[in-house]
This record gives structure tokens, C-alpha cells and sequence, in this order.
């Protein structure tokens, strides 16, 4: 059984200029130990979906239906003061900027602390050793010192290094990174997501990993799920999604990306338009408005999410045969360039 | 003022143009210090921040520089000089032949019309508070170009030009996404029909597949009207596909400089090396050679207190111990193709020997 | 961060100097009535004036009066004698500056006891009935001048002449070695009077800090961490919220300091604001010149304070 599943997670916003559907339909499933990689661009929901994992979302005008089980206990129907003791202990949760989700004005030894003693009933003498521990592990030099420090007087990759100390220094089940590397530079990003892995491997932690950067879930995920306008649009093993995608919406992405080593003088292959508004979601196929391949049947009825290849689904009307000869096409494209 | 957007003849091709004009922009041992201002006095600096140190490059008409590299290097720095938002405290910028490195501001006035920026978030970039038409028309509203009306003609076509709906002329920013955004901010820049279009990092804010847009749209436009371009990003991939040289910096110098094929083929510099297979791809191959990422370790060091010699030689894999003691020189490896390294890759035996030995 | 203090310092004496110069020129330019007149009394002769104007020293050049003046300041100490009673004006400061303290020290209590708990409940609360409400009462209360807030609570409240005879009424300040109990009884009209607006306005602060501050990305981590709720918005949000609350408290506190005239008029309460108003309309420079520069000097302090005391809460702030 999957270690964490989300099944028909439906999550909308009552807002001032109308409804919105930021989570419509969303199903996923994480294994112990594996790395689910969630890929999308902005308006896609995929933050939505973690923080509503995390109970984050359980505001005054939010519609939230579906299930979050953990371990088989769902999540959503967990009281609030319930899933407090989950959240931080058996999922934790990561940010894109780690200036500002770090508290300015308390050091990060206080802080980690916090994060312990929030769950477990240790001294703080013992706490800081945890903290120092937990430091020492994401490879931050001289760890005793910066116990002490504050947020700002460390570096960007030293403060994602820091809040991953935080997320995992109570042994999580499931780390959920929203963006982490987003803002940090390139070079910074290879030593994050090396850590991540090393981390991944070493506590048997399962990570699921948000990001836009189609690269980035390349070399870390073992599942990818691609998310468009609040819906999963293809969901599968890295290598079915990637190597053999077959949803036009991934195809779009992957021949958007301008690469190191696809051709110079050809344009790039945008997709036309843009993302739509979540208030205002496309009828039927969220993404037939911008779909090359849109079919008759497209705007009328949204495609349901079913199985191609073993594990690998699929939400498109496209005939399976049609879809996987361009699938291919586009790949060998790529491969060939 | 002439009728519609002027058409210039269009600069056969990009990358290897002849040289026979003198380039558009021409930098030399640009230098920009920044004092830091801890001390309680008045220029009582605790040292200061060569946040530029020595950099040399020239951008032929028409053409495209890539500047590349990771926060801190100064590459945005570059760029403000270049349009001469900053004074260089060393060195000189060249701008069609001129000496503009000390001009001030009255004289440098009439150099805006040529001389354009388009900036990283389209967020804030767009005054929230004015019409896109407004904040398009701007420019000429400033350099004094034609009447109202004819103003607003221009800005139209400019909308059209770039992709967006003559009709959004009286919307506001917010009604737009970030491409769009994006759009507004490239018109803006184009509607005095500049000469040098500095981006700086204008796709980094954007999703990939608007990045894409955004990209395409940029060349089309180069070579439609005889653009020049000075292209700062941190993103290797962004950069190659607009670029004709790409230089990479880092710590406020050039490490290297060269034609965009060659760099990405046999690059010379380590850091160019580690930065280029720092970048996640999702090229079956690229992936499968995971396990030979170079991975750097440790944080780019701060530009108050550079390291000595080579500045990169404390993330080095290959630093020697001449590598902290001399600062190596920025020397041609192969046509065109230079690079400051003491133990330069992919370079023949000879060149190598240059190298050290110039040191 | 010692470079910075001296800075200031030194930058704060000169300040001092500046407006006693000011003060001067305004008052030997536009005086309000001659004092000289004023002190000579009704029936005065114009020798007698004249007498009256020497033995004071105004008919010595102007330049001639203010160096006095500077003069036995900062070799003495000495801020002159008051034109109208030939009294000290430093002794006069001296005994009314408890006064102002114990009214400034009781109103600064109240107004934060209750503006930062109902500041916290309405941020938290934000846009329900009871937010809306206590907004709208801290509006009418920032509005109402003192002199009139002043004047309902004595109609209504005070022993002589008002509907409810609670409390003392104007002019039966008692000094706290006296008698605490009349002391605090007499202060408390006055002090809820003051605090009124300062605890509306601080009210709306403290509310429109933590809006913004509950959301910032750090709290959503600190939700994440699973803190209670009560912890995420007291320790983290409040933490960032009021600090800078604390450092205008500082600033409002030396501005009181240098004497709350109004409620000190309306309430007939001996304290430096009371003297001011008084030596103002008696022209008696010597008492004006003493008044404005403890004012003055309050409020400097103040500032060079609070600036130090930021930069230890907020470790982004170095000097």
C-alpha cells in the first residue's frame, strides 16, 4: 500500500471575484521511500495539493473534499489539534524562498528547537544536540557556531541546508518540497537536490518534489505526475512520462525547454496562450484552448484519468495508438537534435 | 516623426558577423566599486565591494552578448554601467564610438532613445498605477517624440508588434499574466526604436513554456529590426539560444568568453564546466552520465573579500598552488575562444603551456 | 554601534542648541505681551516699566541676552529666572517633572494594556462584526480632542460638578508622597483621558502589523513545523509585530515627557505642560526657552533610545 494517497482531492476558494478551483479532481499516490515528482506551471495547483496535505489549507472560505490517507488514516477528517501532531512530525514540509520562510528575528538553533519540542518532550540541552546533529548531517560548516546565527547572515543555500535540517530532524515519513531550489542558483540547486537524495537514502524518507523545472524531476523523481490548471494530466514512472509522454500538455513542455544541446538557429516550440484563470477553467479539457491536437469531443467532455502502460495513466481523448506515435515523435525530436 | 516603426535593414544573421563596422558597444577594464558603508562616518569604509573588477567585451552591431552567471557576480552590475544607470569607477564604456564612461546626465539624455533596458519581473517592473497604453508610450512621451496622437498610434503598433491586443491599451498590469507582462515591458523598451536592448534576466520570472514565447519573440524582433542585444541571464540554456558570444562571470571578472557552440561543445573554464552540467536536463544521456555531475562544493565567496589569485580556485577541483597565488590572464585558447585558467580543459597541449607560463 | 551612539550624541547637542536659538528668536521677535508690563502689574508708570526692563535685562542687545543665556546653561546649569516671579526656572521644572512622569507613566500603562490585546483580537479576527467595531471605536476615539474627552469625563464624572460623583475633579493633583490614593484617584480621569487616543491609534497599529506579519512566509513554516496556533501568532507573529509598536511607544513617551498641555490644562494638573502653556501667554522667555529645551531633550533621547533599542530586536539592523 502506498504510503501516502490522495484520492478525488477537490479544493476550491471563495474569493471576492469568484470561485476558485485551485484543486479539481487531484489523485496521487507516494510510495516509502520513493520520490513522487509533481511538475506544472503556476495556476497548476500543486501547492495547493501539498498544503492541503499538510492541513494548511483549512481556511473559513475553502471547499475541501476528497481523501489524504496516511498510512491508510485520512487526513482530512482528522481534527484540527489530531493532524497539528502529525504535521511537522510525520509530514514536513519545505519552501521556495529560505529567507523569508525562516523567522528573522530568532536564531536557527532556537528555531529547530522549536520544531522539536513542538512534538516531543525533551530538554532543551537535549534538543540543541538534536538541532547541532541535524546541522552537522545537511553539511553546514561549522554547525556549533551557527546555532547561533541568524538567518540573514547565512547564504541562500545554506538556509535551504537549514530548513531541511528542520524539516527532518524529527524523522518525517514524507518530506514535501514545494520549489526548493527555485531560488537558488544552479550550482547551489545540484548540491540541494545531491542532499535531498543522500537524505532520501539514508532515512528511507519519501519526498514529494514540486517544481516547474521539467530537468529537475528528471534526475530526481521515480513517479511524475504533470498538473494543468488544478487537474493531473499524466501520471506514471519517470521513464513512462518522460521517455514516452503521451499527454499534448507534457509534450508542450518538454519542447518549450530550451536545452543545451537541441538546436540554436530553430525557434523554440512555445505552447500558445497561457495558463487559464482557475475561475474561470476551460469547459471539458482544461487544456483544449491551447491543444495542437484539439479533437471535437474536447471542449464538450473532460477526459478521465486512465491507464495506458502498466502504471502509467492518462487524461486526453487522443486514440491511445495516436498519442503514442507522436509521443515518440516528439522524443526522438528532442534525442535527435 | 516618420510614419511607422522604422524598418531597418535587417544584419545579415547572427553569430561570425563581419567585422567591418566598429562594434555598437565596446567595454574595457570596466570596474565598478561599491563602498560599504559600516563605517559611521562619512566614507569611512570597512573596504568596499568590487562588485566589477576588470571586465572587457564588445557587442558588434546587431549582434547578441550572453552574460552568464550566478548571483553576486556582478553581471547586473555590467549591465547598469553599460546603459550608464552607474558611473564605472574604472575603465571605459564605448557606445558607438563614444566615450561615454564619464558623461552626465544631460548629455547621456538623448542616448536613451537608443540605448533600452527590459528588466527580470514583470511584476514590478509595470507601474500598477497607469495604463499599459501609458506606461508603453512613456519613452516617447519623455524624449519628446511626436504629438499625443501620434504617440498613440506608435504605441498600438507596438502592442501589435509584440503579441498583445492594440484594444488593451487602456488595461491595467494586473489584468495581465506574466508573459504578457513581459510583453508590455519588451514594447516599452522598443517603442524609441533603440539601437542596444539590455535584457536583463527578462525570462527568469516566467514559466517554461512562456519562457519559450518570450525567447522566440526576442529573436524575431532582433532580426526584424537590427537589434542589438546584451542578454544577461543565469540560466545557460536561456542564453545559448539567443546569443552569438556568451561570456561567463564570476566574482565581478570574465573567466570566459566565447562564440555560444563552443562553449556548450569544449568549454575551457572549470566553472563553466561545473555550471554546465549543474543543469538538470531531461536528455536521456545527460541523465545517465549523473554520476559525473560536477558538483562544487561550498557557497560562491563573498565579493568584499574575493579569494586571492584565481578567484574560483577555492571550488576548483583541478586548483593547483599556483592557483591561489596568480591571478591567470583572460588569453585566446582557439579563435575567439578565451578563457583565465591556469589548467584550461579541452584546449591543446600548446595553449595549455600559454597559459601557465603568460601567469 | 559606540561611534554611532557618540554620533548621535553629539548631533543631539547641537540639535539643543538650534532650537534654544530658535525658541529665541520667535519669542524676542513675536513676543506674545511685553513682560516687562505684564510684571509691572496695572497700575505701572512707563519708568517703572523701564526700571522693571533693566533690572531684567531686556534692554541689552539681543545677541547679548541669548549668549547670556547659552552661557549659564552649559557652564551652570542655570536655565534663568522666570520674568514674571524672578523664580528659578530650573527649580520650577524640577518640582513639576514628577507630575508630568506620574501622568505620562499611568497613561502609558492603560493605553498599551489595551490596545495590544485588542489589536491581536481584531488582526485575528479581521473583518468580522467585532473588528469592525472596535476600529470604528478607536476612530471616534483618535478624533475626539483631548480637551473635549477631558471635558465629558469631568461633566460626568467628577466629585464637584459632575453627574456621577466618582472622582476628583480638575485641580486636586495630590503628590504620591502625600497620599497614594488621592494621587492615583485624581490621575485616573486624566490618565484614561490621554490614553484614549494613544490606545486607539495603537490599537490600529498593533492590528495592521500583525495583519501583515501573519502573512509572511515564515509563519506558513511555522504552521508546518505544527505549533499551535496560539504559538504561531504569539511568538512569531506578535514577535515581529510589535516591534516596531515598542519603538514609537519610545518616541511618544518622550514627546510627553516635555508635558501634555492640553490635559494638563483641562485637568488643572501642575506639570510641565501646565508651565508652558503659562509661560507663553506671560511672554516670560526664560520659562519658555526651559520648557521647549526639556522638551526638546526628551525627545532626542527618545530617538537616540529607541534606535539603540532596535537594533538589539531586530539582529538585521547594524550600525
Amino acid at each position: 500500500m502506498a504510503l501516502l494517497e490522495i484520492r478525488d482531492l477537490h479544493v476550491s476558494f471563495e474569493t471576492r471575484d469568484g470561485i476558485v478551483h485551485a484543486v479539481d479532481g487531484v489523485s496521487l499516490a507516494v510510495d516509502r521511500g520513493r520520490t513522487l515528482g509533481v511538475v506544472g506551471e503556476s495556476g497548476s495547483g500543486k501547492s495547493v495539493t501539498a498544503l492541503t496535505v499538510m492541513g494548511l489549507t483549512r481556511l473559513p472560505n475553502a471547499t475541501i473534499s476528497g481523501e489524504v490517507l496516511l498510512d491508510g488514516v485520512d487526513l482530512l477528517a482528522m481534527p484540527t489539534d489530531e493532524l497539528r501532531r502529525v504535521r511537522g512530525k510525520r509530514v514536513a514540509m519545505i519552501f521556495q524562498d529560505p529567507l523569508s520562510s525562516l523567522h528573522p528575528l530568532y536564531k536557527i538553533g532556537w528555531q529547530i528547537v522549536e520544531a522539536i519540542q513542538a512534538h516531543e518532550r525533551v530538554s532543551e540541552k537535549a534538543a540543541r544536540a538534536r538541532a547541532l546533529e541535524a546541522l552537522r548531517e545537511v553539511g553546514i560548516p561549522n554547525a556549533a557556531d551557527r546555532l547561533s546565527s541568524y538567518p540573514h547572515e547565512l547564504s541562500g543555500g545554506m538556509r535551504q541546508r537549514v530548513m531541511i535540517a528542520m524539516a527532518l530532524v524529527l524523522g518525517p515519513e514524507i518530506l514535501i518540497a514545494d520549489e526548493p531550489t527555485t531560488a537558488l542558483d544552479v550550482t547551489v540547486q545540484a548540491q540541494i537536490l545531491d542532499l535531498v537524495r543522500e537524505l532520501q537514502a539514508e532515512h528511507g524518507t519519501a519526498v514529494v518534489l514540486i517544481t516547474h523545472d521539467l530537468g529537475v524531476i528528471a534526475e530526481t523523481a521515480d513517479h511524475v505526475a504533470v498538473m494543468y490548471a488544478g487537474r493531473v494530466a499524466e501520471l506514471g514512472p519517470l521513464t513512462g512520462v518522460i521517455d514516452h509522454p503521451e499527454h499534448p500538455y507534457t509534450w508542450g513542455l518538454l519542447q518549450s525547454l530550451p536545452s543545451t544541446e537541441a538546436s540554436r538557429s530553430e525557434p523554440l516550440h512555445p505552447i500558445e496562450g497561457s495558463p487559464p484563470s482557475l475561475i474561470s477553467v476551460p469547459s471539458g479539457c482544461a487544456f483544449h484552448p491551447r491543444c495542437p491536437y484539439v479533437m471535437e469531443v474536447c471542449p464538450r467532455e473532460r477526459p478521465a484519468l486512465l491507464p495506458t502502460t502498466p502504471g502509467h495513466t492518462v487524461a486526453c481523448h487522443l486514440p491511445v495508438p495516436t498519442r503514442r506515435a507522436i509521443g515518440s515523435e516528439v522524443r526522438s525530436q528532442e534525442a535527435r537534435a | 516623426m516618420n510614419g511607422p516603426f522604422a524598418q531597418r535593414p535587417a544584419i545579415a544573421g547572427n553569430g561570425g558577423a563581419p567585422k567591418q563596422a566598429a562594434p555598437l558597444v565596446a567595454v574595457e577594464s570596466l570596474e565598478k566599486l561599491f563602498p560599504l558603508t559600516r563605517g559611521v562616518f562619512l566614507g569611512g569604509g570597512r573596504g568596499q565591494v568590487h562588485a566589477v573588477d576588470g571586465v572587457s567585451f564588445d557587442i558588434p552591431r546587431g549582434g547578441t552578448l550572453g552574460l552568464v552567471g550566478e548571483s553576486g557576480c556582478g553581471k547586473s552590475t555590467v549591465a547598469r554601467l553599460v546603459t550608464r544607470l552607474l558611473e564605472p569607477t574604472g575603465g571605459t564604456v564605448r557606445y558607438d564610438g563614444k566615450d561615454i564612461t564619464h558623461w552626465k546626465a544631460r548629455a547621456l539624455r538623448p542616448l536613451r532613445r537608443e540605448i533600452q533596458l527590459v528588466f527580470q519581473d514583470p511584476y514590478s517592473s509595470l507601474n500598477p498605477r497607469r495604463t499599459v497604453g501609458a506606461i508603453v508610450g512613456e519613452p516617447l512621451r519623455l524624449q519628446h517624440i511626436g504629438s499625443r496622437s501620434e504617440r498613440k498610434t506608435r504605441v498600438r503598433e507596438m502592442l501589435e508588434v509584440v503579441g498583445l491586443n492594440p484594444e488593451h491599451y487602456n488595461r491595467y498590469p494586473h489584468e495581465f499574466s506574466g508573459g504578457q507582462r513581459q510583453r508590455v515591458g519588451i514594447a516599452r523598451a522598443l517603442i524609441t526604436t533603440p539601437k542596444l536592448v539590455v535584457a536583463d534576466e527578462p525570462v527568469s520570472a516566467l514559466d517554461v513554456s512562456i519562457q519559450a514565447q518570450i525567447l522566440n519573440l526576442l529573436a524575431e524582433l532582433q532580426h526584424e529590426f537590427g537589434l542589438t542585444y546584451l542578454f544577461i541571464a543565469h540560466d545557460l540554456n536561456v542564453v545559448r539560444h539567443v546569443s552569438d558570444r556568451i561570456a561567463v562571470m564570476y566574482l565581478g571578472k570574465i573567466v570566459e568568453l566565447s562564440p555560444a557552440e563552443e562553449l556548450y561543445a569544449h568549454p575551457v573554464h572549470p566553472y563553466t564546466e561545473a555550471l554546465l552540467s549543474a543543469v538538470p536536463t531531461v536528455e536521456t544521456t545527460a541523465r545517465e552520465q549523473l554520476r559525473h555531475r560536477v558538483v562544487l562544493r561550498g557557497d560562491p565567496p563573498s565579493p568584499v573579500a574575493p579569494p586571492s589569485g584565481c578567484r574560483f580556485h577555492t571550488r576548483c577541483r583541478y586548483a593547483t598552488e599556483i592557483c591561489s597565488a596568480v591571478e591567470p590572464a583572460l588569453i585566446d585558447h582557439r579563435r575567439g575562444h578565451l578563457a583565465a585558467c591556469h589548467h584550461p580543459l579541452n584546449t591543446g597541449a600548446r595553449t595549455a603551456a600559454l597559459a601557465t607560463r603568460t601567469a | 554601534m559606540l561611534r554611532y551612539v557618540c554620533r548621535r550624541i553629539l548631533w543631539g547637542a547641537f540639535l539643543l542648541v538650534v532650537v534654544s536659538a530658535l525658541t529665541f528668536v520667535i519669542f524676542t521677535v513675536f513676543p506674545s505681551a511685553d513682560p516687562a508690563a505684564l510684571r509691572a502689574g496695572r497700575q505701572a508708570t512707563p519708568e517703572l516699566i523701564a526700571q522693571i526692563r533693566h533690572n531684567l535685562g531686556l534692554d541689552k542687545p539681543l545677541y547679548v541676552q541669548y549668549w547670556l543665556f547659552l552661557k549659564g546653561i552649559v557652564l551652570h546649569f542655570d536655565l534663568g529666572y522666570s520674568y514674571q516671579n524672578s523664580v528659578s526656572v530650573k527649580s520650577q521644572i524640577f518640582t513639576r517633572l514628577p507630575v508630568t512622569l506620574s501622568l505620562t507613566a499611568g497613561a502609558f500603562v492603560i493605553w498599551m494594556i489595551v490596545a495590544i490585546p485588542i489589536g491581536v483580537i481584531s488582526a485575528i479576527r479581521s473583518r468580522s462584526l467585532l473588528d469592525r467595531a472596535t476600529m470604528g471605536a478607536a476612530l471616534v476615539a483618535i478624533s475626539a480632542p483631548v480637551y473635549f474627552l477631558g471635558l465629558i469625563a469631568l461633566f460626568l464624572f467628577s466629585n464637584d460638578i459632575g453627574v456621577v460623583h466618582l472622582l476628583p475633579g480638575a485641580g486636586s493633583y495630590t503628590p504620591l508622597s502625600v497620599s497614594p490614593w488621592r494621587w492615583f484617584t485624581s490621575l485616573l480621569m486624566p490618565w484614561c483621558v490621554l490614553a484614549a487616543a494613544f490606545a486607539a491609534f495603537y490599537a490600529r497599529m498593533v492590528r495592521g502589523n500583525l495583519i501583515d506579519t501573519m502573512g509572511e512566509d515564515y509563519i506558513r513554516t511555522a504552521r508546518a513545523k505544527g505549533l499551535s496556533e496560539r504559538r504561531v501568532v504569539g511568538r512569531h507573529g506578535l514577535r515581529a509585530a510589535l516591534t516596531p509598536v515598542v519603538t514609537m511607544a519610545g518616541l511618544d513617551i518622550g514627546i510627553l515627557l516635555g508635558g501634555a498641555i492640553l490635559t494638563e490644562t483641562v485637568f488643572n494638573i501642575p506639570g510641565i505642560g501646565r508651565y508652558a502653556y503659562d509661560s507663553i501667554i506671560n511672554s516670560d522667555l526664560p520659562a519658555i526657552e526651559g520648557t521647549v529645551l526639556f522638551g526638546a531633550f526628551f525627545i532626542i533621547a527618545a530617538n537616540i533610545f529607541v534606535d539603540i533599542v532596535y537594533a538589539f530586536l531586530d539582529p538585521r539592523v547594524r550600525y
